[in-house]
């Protein structure tokens, strides 16, 4: 493998697990503060896609607009679905989550079936981002795929200042750390809840349309990504944000570099990585004490 | 029942079921044998859900390894060693669950269902994208395994195969539920810091736990890849576990009759929705959607499952469990 193969690759990487890490920082998030598992979560990115899809030739052009009006119209969706479905669960066992978030995704699959149908789909690259950057004498790398990275990048940053910086963010991670004490201390956490859940999934929302343009648009997109961002989660450690994104380039790269030298048996390097991980440290790299 | 002794339920069922396939038409006694195929998976689970406390949603690893091992293992064209080749699935879905055991017993409660999905989904890719067992495409196995005059070609043989498998598994549980090995996990459910602190090592029990779940729910995919001659990777994926974890909620956990009766329940419900006679073509088509539905109504009104039901309607029951 020569210096530009492997530096493509290594840009690959970089961008698969920040998109990763977009989904699976609200999958954590949303546990570490509300103690729910939510299986449907993949399904939030799938809806992303989807949206993406259906967009597009709304917005034409107008790209970044188009994302925006998408992650609102997510943020909106999963506020109500919070209401609907997921705020009589906090109190329940883990196994009814498991149980009603594994029947959300079986309604969302249908109900994407009934709006969209089965085929697979594709969305066109933005024109002004479908150029191609010389990379060496013989390489190029798509320019959708850097813009994709450092919009990503961009996210993860609004959200380290948010969790952070912000008195919502403190309240987020007071509710993280310890939700007795701040539902005592007074804070509404019922809306707490709702906002964390709408932010989870329209961060999954948003990373299901910025990848849109890179792979196709398919059923059953959502439990792919869901079950790595399971594996993210473990890796990283529940509730922690920077674990969470450790964990997703991590991912990134042995699922990248799995690919190139170990074409078939590529789908097991991510999961023996986890093994890995959960022999040396069981509660993940960046262990949060719930 | 009232005075009935409490192991008259399954005896009485276990002669009805001998009895039935009297009445059967092909098509009943094929959605029958499913049935108690399925309570087989469904009872396996029981052990780790119900007994133990683990919530497992990577169940189905085994279920599939077990069905694909008989398929892989028997010979071309002449029927295998029925018995052998039981013991084979047994035997494969056994190791599996020592190394997914041994490594997700390390974790506990949320991490245990994430890293349990992820492992069984890691047996789902060996099967998936390798040539193994055929790939996605999945495989078929050409000639059922006999054993003496028993022929599980023949499908009333097969049933009675499927009935011993279930009245095994049943008896195996009950067995399990009263021993002093029962009584420990009953002990680790309820509260396993006190257990290590009565000296178990409760790692040593939750794994032997495992290890029998995983062993039993191979005999259901043994039992399986016999009954479709036909294994693809779908039987190992995410979906699987989830619709067996469904099984014994919807029937009740903590009892062994639950998930039997779970397992009828989702098969007859799932057959009743994908059936345009019943719910017209529409629904027919998109049964996921209605399936779905029912299970988020059965999460928010019925959490302890049918079994709960009869408690829920008598007033009386309802008092002591308010």
């Amino acid at each position: 493998m020569d210096l530009a193969t492997f530096l493509v690759q290594c840009l690959n990487a970089v961008q698969y697990g920040l998109l990763l890490f977009l989904v699976a920082s609200g999958l954590t998030l949303i546990f570490g503060i509300m103690g729910v598992i939510n299986l449907a979560h993949g399904s939030f990115y799938m809806a992303g896609a989807y949206l993406a899809f259906a967009l597009t030739p709304l917005f034409g052009p107008n790209f970044l607009l188009m994302l925006l009006a998408g992650t609102l119209l997510a943020a909106l969706f999963g506020y109500l679905l919070e209401w609907a479905f997921f705020s009589f669960l906090y109190e329940r066992e883990h196994l009814q989550q498991v149980l009603m978030t594994y029947a959300l995704i079986l309604v969302f699959e249908e109900l994407r079936s009934l709006l969209v149908g089965n085929d697979v789909h594709g969305v066109p690259v933005p024109a002004w981002l479908s150029g191609k950057v010389p990379l060496g004498e013989l390489m190029t790398y798509p320019v959708y795929r850097l813009f994709a990275s450092a919009a990503c990048i961009v996210l993860a940053v609004a959200l380290y200042l948010v969790v952070n910086k912000t008195r919502l963010g403190m309240m987020i991670r007071a509710g993280a750390s310890n939700r007795d004490m701040v539902r005592g201390l007074g804070i509404p956490i019922t809306r707490l809840y709702r906002i964390v859940f709408a932010g989870g999934v329209a961060l999954a929302a948003l990373a299901g349309m910025i990848a849109a343009p890179m792979s196709s648009v398919y059923p059953g997109m959502g439990g792919q990504i869901l079950i790595i961002c399971f594996v993210v989660v473990v890796i990283g450690g529940i509730g922690s944000i920077s674990g969470a994104l450790i964990a997703s380039l991590l991912v990134g790269f042995v699922d990248t570099f799995g690919k190139v030298f170990f074409a078939e048996l590529s789908g097991i390097g991510v999961y023996l990585l986890m093994a890995v991980i959960l022999v040396w440290r069981p509660e993940g790299l960046m262990k949060r004490g719930y | 029942m009232a005075g009935v002794p409490r192991a008259a339920a399954p005896v009485v069922a276990a002669l009805v079921l001998m009895a039935l396939p009297a009445l059967l038409t092909p098509y009943t006694s094929d959605l029958v044998i499913k049935i108690m195929v399925l309570a087989v998976f469904a009872l396996s689970l029981e052990l780790l859900v119900g007994m133990t406390g683990l919530v497992s949603l990577g169940h189905a690893a085994f279920f599939g390894i077990g069905a694909y091992t008989v398929v892989l293992a028997s010979p071309e064209s002449d029927p295998g060693n029925l018995a052998l080749l039981a013991l084979s699935s047994v035997g494969a879905a056994a190791a599996y669950a020592v190394f997914m055991g041994a490594l997700s017993l390390r974790t506990k409660g949320v991490y245990f269902i994430m890293v349990t999905l992820a492992f069984a989904q890691m047996a789902y890719f060996v099967f998936h994208d390798t040539q193994l067992g055929g790939g996605t495409d999945g495989i078929y196995l050409n000639v059922r395994p006999t054993i003496g005059p028993l022929d599980a070609g023949n499908k009333l043989h097969l049933y009675y195969l499927a009935l011993a498998a279930l009245a095994f598994t049943y008896g195996v549980l009950a067995l399990v539920r009263r021993s002093r090995f029962g009584h420990a996990l009953a002990g680790i459910r309820v509260n396993e810091p006190r257990m290590r602190a009565a000296g178990f090592s409760t790692y040593f029990y939750k794994l032997a736990a495992f290890v029998l779940a995983g062993a039993l729910a191979g005999l259901a995919g043994f039992l399986l890849g016999v009954k479709d001659g036909y294994v693809n990777p779908e039987l190992l994926s995410w979906h699987e576990s989830g619709a067996v974890l469904l099984m014994i909620i919807l029937g009740g956990i903590g009892h062994l009759r639950g998930a039997v009766i779970g397992a009828a329940a989702f098969v007859l419900l799932k057959e009743l929705y994908a059936t345009p006679a019943f719910v017209g073509d529409f629904l027919a088509e998109h049964w996921q959607l209605t399936l779905g539905f029912t299970i988020i109504g059965f999460v928010a009104l019925l959490p302890k499952g049918l079994i709960g039901l009869r408690a829920r309607l008598t007033p009386a029951a309802r008092k002591v469990s308010t």
